[in-house]
């Protein structure tokens, strides 16, 4: 396992101050979902153990989940196409969900969306659940479906959601390009949460993966607790528009939280 | 692509202008064709569309350009819906190229954009809202405010992974043509944004018109 030699790679990432207190960590089999509430502070590893992970995300206010991320405002507040260190993910309401602390992937796609039953029946077959039991092939859309039926949300409710560790480029007239060659196994990504977030995720295959079996990759989570942000934090200052981000998400964590 | 229309204004079953910063918001029939004129030229048409037989189906962007292949929208292009459907197709189209990454402008937004006390600027999600309440009878709130499209809206994206807001593409009489796959609510905001090019500053009219097509 690639993941440990890769933690010395974590350059001015959030430091977890877990390593001698109550941490939880997991891994989430490839095909799979789960979903979980974090409070503000809270720091969260995500590690491709083997490379080729896919892990789709979803966001939201526990408080009112008609809060929830935006990609398109995350993208424009950020003049970025990709996701990477430095960046933070907006919701509609102009506040702050979690600000990625630290990354050696270096390129993850939010605009690209999950597989479907349909998709993934065309492309790698449909293995039943009947016949292969927990092996079978699940999908991104359905996986947000269920997860996001445990907190009353459906259809109306999913929106454009990251693909972490999963890199889509553009070409200059627009086509878009999947890089398979860009897996790496023990890449790490860390969300610091700058406010109580409900986060639905699933680890089924990134839509335009083409790889010839049904890629069934695992993620490892691992949950700790950051320091405070500070004055000069790297996420805070790499744009003005992410200093105004966290100017909202403070007035509401002081006034409507109380935190 | 750029593609003209056949389709004479003469003959329109419906036509309607929207003024600057209004919305509106109708059905179009399986078969009908909307065009989307820019009167005036590099005024962006915030639109979202809904399957009227089942809204909770409705446009999705990510869908949309991931079956494509393609970033930008043009003549060719299927909007596909969330469930993977096709809800119109684009059949006509002077511009050439059509975003659906930006999304809309909201008060929210605009305070991280520009600054926390432009709060109170007009917006797209503020008419969308108001549409959605006057028409409270479609059953539709704040959660479906997905991502939209952004005719006549140019946002390039770079090799490296950047987005930019260029000049618009558009100009005066530039126009878009879809036509209905099947009955879906179409909500247009016609863009009040003040902050940045892609209203040129100063928004304007915006013309919607309609013609019946065949329905085989």
């Amino acid at each position: 396992m690639g993941y440990v030699a890769q933690r010395g790679m974590l350059r001015g990432g959030g430091e977890l101050s877990t390593e001698n207190s109550a941490g939880y960590e997991t891994i989430i089999e490839g095909g799979k979902h789960w979903s979980f509430n974090v409070g503000g502070g809270t720091l969260l590893r995500l590690t491709d153990l083997e490379g080729g992970a896919n892990a789709g995300m979803l966001f939201y206010n526990p408080q009112n989940t008609l809060e929830r991320y935006n990609a398109p405002d995350t993208l424009k507040c950020q003049h970025t196409f990709k996701l990477t260190k430095g960046h933070c993910l907006y919701s509609d309401m102009g506040r702050i969900f979690c600000s990625i602390v630290g990354d050696t992937h270096g390129w993850h796609d939010t605009v690209c969306g999950n597989s479907t039953r349909a998709l993934v029946a065309e492309r790698w077959g449909e293995k039943s659940y009947q016949a292969f039991r927990n092996e079978w092939t699940q999908n991104g859309y359905d996986a947000f479906l269920v997860e996001a039926g445990k907190y009353g949300l459906g259809r109306r409710d999913l929106a454009a959601n990251v693909n972490w560790f999963s890199k889509v480029a553009v070409a200059d007239d627009g086509r878009m390009v999947f890089d398979a060659r860009f897996p790496k196994a023990g890449a790490v990504v860390e969300l610091r949460f700058e406010m109580d977030t409900l986060v639905l995720m699933h680890t089924c295959p990134h839509p335009l993966n083409t790889a010839s079996e049904y890629p069934r990759k695992p993620l490892k989570l691992r949950f700790g607790k950051t320091q405070p942000v500070a004055a000069d934090d790297f996420c805070k200052n790499s744009r003005p528009e992410n200093l105004r981000g966290f100017a909202n998400t403070d007035l509401y964590r002081r006034f409507a939280q109380g935190t | 692509m750029q593609q003209t229309s056949t389709l004479l204004p003469g003959e329109a079953v419906f036509r309607h202008v929207i003024k600057a910063g209004d919305y509106w918001i109708d059905t179009l029939r399986r078969g009908q064709a909307l065009r989307i004129v820019d009167i005036e030229g590099n005024q962006s048409a915030d639109t979202l569309f809904f399957n009227a037989a089942d809204v909770a189906d409705r446009y999705s962007a990510v869908d949309t350009i991931r079956e494509q292949g393609n970033v930008y929208l043009s003549c060719g292009t299927k909007l596909l819906s969330t469930s993977g459907r096709v809800l119109a197709r684009i059949v006509a189209d002077t511009v050439g190229r059509h975003d659906t990454l930006g999304g809309a402008c909201a008060a929210e937004s605009n305070t991280v954009r520009y600054d926390l006390e432009k709060r109170t600027m007009h917006s797209c999600r503020d008419s969308y809202l108001l549409a959605l309440a006057q028409h409270d009878a479609l059953g539709l709130g704040k959660r479906d405010l997905t991502h939209n499209i952004n005719f006549f809206m140019n946002v390039p994206v770079t090799s490296d992974g950047g987005l930019t807001f260029a000049d618009g593409l558009s100009g005066p009489g530039h126009y878009v043509e879809m036509q209905a796959e099947m009955d879906v609510i179409v909500l247009i905001s016609n863009c009040p944004q003040l902050n940045n090019p892609c209203n040129a500053y100063n928004p304007t009219p915006l013309e919607v018109l309609i013609w019946d097509g065949d329905v085989a």
